[in-house]
């Protein structure tokens, strides 16, 4: 198999942030694979098994769905209304072709009613297939910089 | 204001009402900080968090720099990390393990004891300066219930013991789930800020009245994913039966009937199959070890246990070790962790985590709702002087058993807030 260029991975980044910071998630939900999962460890344990620590957010393809079916509810108090993201990525390397391991960098901006700006800085880890011709994310970790999430408050949107 | 108006409670009348300045008011913040904070025994952490010799952790507890640590004698000390020379923090890593703590200012160097082990250029100073009364600084009273580690900046203040006075039976209720006796704090801590005052978050931790509407979607999780979740009772506002227990020196707990998952040891399908054995096995453990009516006590009730004023044990879908800071009248840090039982198999440990995700934490189903709620409060409170007053009187014209819905637990919280904050 041919390798994947980076080219093809940064366009495949850019509409998966497209479509989150346009709420557009069940959209987002078919970039994933039936067996993906979504991870945010928690700040003081960024290189962790969520079998063994505490994490932020650990989720399956089961919770994910139900993340977004709960994120979708208007009864879903912390997005509701909506926070809205801006979603800056860069410095994507793939470090890896077979699996194909791809890193990159995010600072994703969230405004929250009227509150000053959240901004949440931190690295991606990706490891993607290639499935029905496009690519497709089997694995998604977002590993926050700051030491304690402490003024960004929650993660109830997805990062 | 006075604190005296601030909790107006006249039983006779059922009238109880909170005036909401407590909430906003700056100068009762300072005076609370002095008349509670700086009087009642405040968690500092676990002893499961520091193992060895010389491993510490650094934490802030009432606005204090403490280092958590074991000394050379693998002893349990807490120390204010603060050089007795300028002032300087001595220890600027969250967690590690040092041989000393060394003041990178001027060099002053302490051992894991605590004492002033080296000076540079000690010569300079006069003869009366003594190293030997230079150590590192220790709250005036740190004591430990069951690996729970306090302190009290009070040196009159009553044994630890005394102070949690019954509320021991319910830590007991949730070391229970541990063969040994013995839990200890899963790697990775949860720390966030709640923009809204800390009492705020007191109430929350173990009001179940909020439940239904602010975890709607909590609860339509557990519905999708094959929980039963019974139509409320006559009377009940809750799928199960719960009260609301008022345990003395303000501390307090929710006593409910489970209708969760439990990693000890209430299986539901969120777990998946291959866990289904395990849970079972930790059930027959418990029933084998406490017998079947103690045994269903800790699997089939879970609690919300306040210890006053900021240290709360939620024993529901997993075990939440979580404390919280006041950093101004409306802002506050949280610093919350999974509790579990030594022995746990690697199964049971990532049912209990995974448990945990459902509801805790700031990425969870359920505490991002409990922030906003609260943040939405201090939002409104702004208007606190038009609107005064907010009623806290649930369950208070019923005689006996007070449910986990009523307001009898929050009354005893402000009843002994108001009582601190009065005190000569």
């Amino acid at each position: 198999m041919n390798d994947v260029a980076r080219a093809e991975v940064e366009d495949f980044l850019y509409h998966e942030a497209a479509l989150l910071d346009a709420w557009r998630l069940d959209e987002w939900l078919a970039l994933l694979t039936d067996d993906a999962t979504y991870r945010v460890p928690s700040n003081d344990q960024p290189e962790s098994d969520p079998k063994a620590a505490l994490f932020t957010i650990a989720d399956d393809m089961r919770r994910m769905r139900a993340r977004v079916a709960r994120l979708k509810d208007p009864h879903a108090h912390a997005e509701s209304p909506r926070s809205r993201t801006r979603r800056l990525i860069s410095n994507v390397r793939i470090v890896e072709q077979a699996p194909l391991r791809v890193e990159a960098n995010f600072v994703v901006y969230r405004y929250r009613g009227n509150e000053d700006v959240r901004t949440y800085v931190g690295r991606y880890r990706y490891t993607l297939v290639r499935q029905d011709g496009g690519l497709r994310i089997k694995a998604r970790e977002a590993i926050l910089d700051a030491m304690e999430l402490a003024s960004l408050g929650t993660v109830s949107f997805i990062l | 204001m006075s604190a005296s108006r601030i909790v107006l409670n006249e039983p006779q009348q059922h009238r109880f009402e909170i005036n909401r300045a407590a909430l906003v008011d700056a100068a009762i913040f300072r005076e609370e900080q002095e008349r509670i904070f700086e009087r009642c025994w405040l968690y500092v952490g676990h002893e499961s968090e520091v193992r060895a010799p010389g491993d510490f952790r650094t934490r802030m507890v009432c606005g204090r720099p403490l280092i958590l640590c074991r000394d050379s004698r693998n002893e349990l000390r807490v120390f204010l990390n603060t050089c007795r020379h300028r002032g300087t923090v001595v220890c600027r890593e969250a967690q590690g393990n040092a041989e000393r703590y060394t003041c990178f200012y001027h060099g002053w160097t302490y051992d894991r004891d605590g004492r002033l082990y080296a000076v540079p250029g000690q010569s300079a100073y006069p003869p009366n300066f003594n190293r030997s009364e230079l150590g590192l600084k220790e709250p005036p009273r740190v004591e430990a219930y069951r690996g729970f580690v306090f302190l009290n900046f009070d040196a009159n203040a009553v044994p630890l013991r005394e102070y949690l006075g019954s509320a021991v039976e319910n830590i007991d209720l949730v070391l229970d789930q541990s063969p040994s006796g013995r839990m200890e704090m899963i790697h990775g801590t949860q720390e966030y800020d709640n923009r809204a005052n800390w009492k705020l978050l007191v109430e929350n931790s173990y009001d179940d009245y909020h439940l239904l509407t602010t975890h709607a979607t909590w609860l339509d999780y557990l519905k999708s994913s094959g929980v039963e979740v019974k139509r409320p009772e006559k009377g009940h506002v809750l799928p199960s039966h719960g009260l609301g227990k008022d345990l003395g020196n303000g501390h307090g707990t929710t006593d409910n009937v489970n209708f969760r998952g439990r990693p000890v040891a209430a299986w539901i399908p969120i777990y998946g199959d291959a866990a289904k054995p395990e849970l079972e096995r930790i059930r027959a453990e418990l029933v084998q070890r406490l017998g079947p009516e103690r045994a269903k006590r800790v699997a089939d009730t879970n609690r919300n246990l306040l210890i006053f004023p900021n240290l709360v044990l939620l024993d529901g879908s997993s075990v939440s070790v979580r404390s919280f800071q006041p950093l101004a009248p409306d802002r506050m840090r949280v610093r919350a962790g999974a509790l579990g039982p030594v022995e746990e198999t690697p199964l049971a440990r990532q049912v209990r985590l995974d448990s945990f995700l459902t509801f805790y934490g700031p990425g969870g189903f359920a505490t991002p709702d409990d922030i906003a709620a609260l943040e939405a409060v201090q939002e409104g409170l702004g208007a606190y002087k038009e609107v005064q007053w907010s009623p806290l009187t649930r369950g208070m014209a019923k005689q006996g058993e007070q449910l986990n819905t009523d307001e009898a637990h929050l009354r005893a919280f402000w009843i002994q807030w108001d009582k601190l904050m009065r005190a000569a």
